[in-house]
């Protein structure tokens, strides 16, 4: 059994020692595992638990220290975490206090990066939508970056090179260190509120990650999204990749690929220009020539050179409709006297054995239906006939007369068209809407007072 | 016509020349876009001719206003 002189612990003392020798064994320990349960609270202050496969270990990571994360600490990130064990009497808990933590694999700045990355993409900001085109001839160019730089002196000789009548104003910037993003950022909305700036390069020459890190900057990347003046980024080498690349409207391999962008050759300006100039003249040219020619085939058509032939067309339908008509009255008064003569013959036919009084009727009844008949078809004829002549008429000449005009003809019918066909004292009948008229010629004139085409 | 940006003008000027080109144009309108045109190249030449060559800084004064005044490279620290 046990001894009566048991040693016994309260519970706070002996958490009190569990503290002491913990405390005193870890206290500065680095822990490798990865992320879970992680949470932020109003104070600021992160919680989250280490675990692998084996056990976990409770975390804390105070505001102070969370501030110096450069990584975005969620779970399932495999992570490394450097601090002292406390334990946590309270609660009977022992847990990590971090100090600093670090992303196993990747370097911090890379994940911060790829994160940032990411969460700017799922906003859409790196849409080729969203993406300007750049001024093909920009007249004032902006450019943020270290007025010291090598970057500067480069874009200064490409564009003195290519076009040297160019107007250049110069936001600077440092580029590295603490605060060398909200200074480039400004420098773009300075540049934005100047007015009169055509085109934005925000750049800087080649570096470490670290060097170039302000263009990694989540705040100046949407000052960029933010800019009316279209941003070129120019960030180091071509192998060099930020932020501010995926969010300009175009981004330059090098800041004098940049300049290059931008800024044309003059001679390929100035010889474009000539290739308008001459194109413009040969065009109105040829189209002086295009509109000659067409006013020639139209001179030469046969309505202005014989402007009598439309007036012989219609005399020549005139005529044919005349005699069509001719033709089927014709053709229609003989078939009604074709059953004329058939129905008479009938009747003779009939006679002699219409002695009775029957048959006398029924040779009266005939004979009544038989003239019906005959009015009949002789009333669908006239009937024809006004149609036809209504449509005669609406063809006719004679309808401008309606109009106030009048024919003029000889004796002999023939329209008279012109004054040499007619001499002084000759009769000819001049006819009207209504009616005609009987005139003899005074005399003749070649010209009248009609304005002369 | 001077407040036009050189660019806009090259565009129109290239508008106008691809009209007269296709032929297509009324004879008024054709000598109407053609002066168009004339001027439009004249403007760009003169553009070309007059541009000049300026750098400048942004600088703020005392009283935290931006304004510009002509660059030059500071230290020549860089190569």
């Amino acid at each position: 059994m046990v001894s009566a002189e048991r040693s016994v612990l309260t519970v706070s003392a002996l958490s009190q020692q569990l503290a002491t020798v913990m405390e005193e064994r870890f206290p500065a320990v680095w822990v490798e595992g990865e992320i879970s349960n992680f949470k932020v609270y109003g104070s600021g202050h992160a919680y989250f638990t280490l675990k692998d496969e084996g056990a976990q270990l409770r975390c804390v990571l105070f505001r102070t220290r969370a501030r110096r994360v450069r990584f975005e600490p969620r779970d399932g990130l495999h992570v490394m975490g450097f601090g002292a064990v406390e334990v946590y009497a309270q609660r009977g808990e022992y847990q990590l206090v971090v100090e600093l933590l670090e992303p196993r694999g990747l370097g911090a700045l890379q994940l911060a990066f790829e994160q940032l990355k990411e969460r700017l993409q799922a906003e859409g900001l790196f849409g080729p939508a969203r993406k300007r085109p750049l001024p093909r001839f920009p007249r004032k160019i902006g450019i943020v970056t270290s007025p010291s730089g090598a970057a500067l002196r480069d874009m200064l000789r490409v564009i003195g090179r290519r076009f040297g009548e160019i107007h250049i104003v110069v936001a600077p910037a440092r580029v590295q260190g603490d605060g060398a993003a909200a200074e480039v950022a400004q420098g773009i909305r300075e540049l934005n509120a100047l007015g009169g700036v055509d085109v934005i390069i925000v750049g800087r020459g080649g570096g470490s990650l670290e060097d170039l890190w302000a263009f990694n900057d989540e705040m100046l990347a949407r000052t960029i999204v933010a800019s009316k003046v279209p941003v070129i980024s120019a960030v180091g080498h071509e192998v060099d990749v930020t932020i501010a690349d995926f969010v300009a409207d175009v981004r330059a391999a090098t800041p004098s690929n940049a300049a290059e962008m931008v800024v044309k050759e003059k001679r390929a300006v100035v010889e474009s220009l000539a290739d308008l100039d001459g194109r413009l003249r040969r065009g109105m040219t040829r189209a002086l020539a295009l509109h000659r020619a067409r006013l020639e085939r139209a001179r030469d058509r046969r309505v202005l050179t014989d402007p009598g032939r439309p007036l012989r067309d219609l005399d020549r339908r005139l005529d044919d409709a005349r005699a069509r008509l001719r033709q089927a009255a014709l053709a229609a008064v003989g078939r009604a006297e074709r059953r004329v003569a058939l129905a008479a013959r009938g009747l003779r036919t009939l006679s002699p054995v219409a002695r009775t009084v029957n048959g006398r009727r029924a040779l009266t009844d005939l004979h009544g239906r038989l003239e019906r008949g005959v009015h009949r078809l002789l009333d669908r004829s006239r009937h024809a006939l006004g149609g036809a002549a209504g449509r005669l008429d609406s063809l006719s000449p004679l309808a401008v007369l309606g109009r106030g005009y009048s024919l003029t003809r000889t004796p002999e019918g023939r329209i008279v068209r012109s004054w040499r066909e007619i001499g002084a004292g000759d009769a000819v009948r001049v006819l009207l809407h209504e009616g005609s008229l009987d005139c003899r010629v005074d005399a003749t004139r070649e010209h009248d007072d009609r304005p002369q085409v | 016509m001077t407040d036009l940006k050189f660019e806009d003008c090259l565009t129109r000027l290239e508008q106008i020349v691809g009209a007269l080109e296709t032929g297509n144009l009324p004879l008024e309108e054709s000598l109407k876009v053609f002066e168009e045109g004339i001027t439009l190249a004249r403007h760009c030449s003169r553009y070309l001719d007059d541009a000049e060559r300026r750098i400048e800084m942004l600088v703020k004064d005392d009283g935290g206003v931006t304004t510009t005044r002509p660059f030059a490279f500071e230290a020549e620290d860089e190569a």
